[in-house]
């Protein structure tokens, strides 16, 4: 499944409209502990997270994340999508929680 | 290029972190990841080493006064050296420890402070040394086998 089939299935709104959302999404990552995340991240995970600062694009870059979700509708700071832009990795967003996004990309196959 | 040792040095870079700098840090590891990359290093070390450097570079601007961080790649290993002015720390294997932070408040509000950076270089090095004075600094010291 990839980042463009998810934004449709889950209804997510993409707030970096320049970058490549044709990547193939390999496994979900839920946590809102930035060390946590780079303890267990792995390259071409969909990161859920309420985190919107600009080291949420640092660490998914070094990761090589698929994408971003950020939950709960948190707004997204405009140095953090310019980041995104540049790094190349889509930022995603959904009013819904990050338990209800886990949910649906795990009902979508991506386990 | 070689070292005091005589040994042979491929590459080296340093780069400096300010303290408080944590809203752009990362810059510094992945740069260090790309010239990796360009080197040609294989891609499972790279991501240790970038692991690695990513948390030695938000503790310097989280919990020091600022510091350096030096990459050097020889033949055979990559080397990772992390320094600071600052508080030092006070028991070591506590800081070691999952779990264990004395990160603000503030700082934890942005995902810091889980208490997982040190356990991380640790566990993505091939060796680890570190060694601090109160009130001076600390310094640490990670090998990556190639
Ligand atoms: N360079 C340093 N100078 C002074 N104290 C440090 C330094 N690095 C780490 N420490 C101390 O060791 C503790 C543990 O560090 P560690 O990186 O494991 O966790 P953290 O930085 O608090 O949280 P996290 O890395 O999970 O965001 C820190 O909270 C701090 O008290
Ligand atoms: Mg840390």
């Amino acid at each position: 499944m990839t980042v463009a089939q998810i934004i449709q299935a889950m209804e997510l709104e993409l707030l970096t409209p320049q970058t490549d959302v044709s990547r193939e999404i390999t496994g979900g990552c839920v946590c809102d502990l930035l060390s946590v995340v780079m303890a267990e991240g792995e390259g071409g995970m969909a990161w859920i997270t309420v985190q919107t600062h600009l080291n949420v694009i640092a660490v998914a870059s070094l990761h090589d994340f698929s994408c971003v979700i950020v939950s709960g509708g948190a707004a997204v700071e405009e140095e953090t999508l310019a980041k995104a832009q540049e790094e190349g990795i889509p930022v995603l967003r959904s009013p819904h929680s990050s338990y209800k996004l886990a949910g649906q990309l795990y009902g979508l196959g991506i386990a | 290029m070689s070292n005091e040792h005589g040994e042979q040095v491929t590459f080296q870079e340093t780069r400096q972190v300010e303290q408080g700098d944590f809203a752009t840090a990362g810059q510094i590891a992945a740069s260090f990841k790309n010239t990796l990359k360009k080197l040609g290093v294989a891609s499972p070390v790279i991501r240790r080493i970038a692991i690695a450097s990513y948390e030695a570079e938000i503790n310097l601007a989280i919990h020091s006064w600022g510091g350096t961080m030096r990459l050097i790649i020889y033949p055979d290993r990559v080397r990772l050296l992390v320094d600071d002015v600052g508080p030092g720390i006070e028991n070591i294997d506590l800081a070691m420890q999952e779990g264990y932070s004395t990160a603000s408040e503030e700082v934890r509000m942005l995902g810091f402070g889980a208490g997982m950076g040190m356990p991380n270089m640790k566990r993505c090095a091939d060796a680890f040394k570190i060694e601090s004075v109160l009130g001076k600094g600390t310094s640490i010291s990670m090998d990556f086998n190639l």
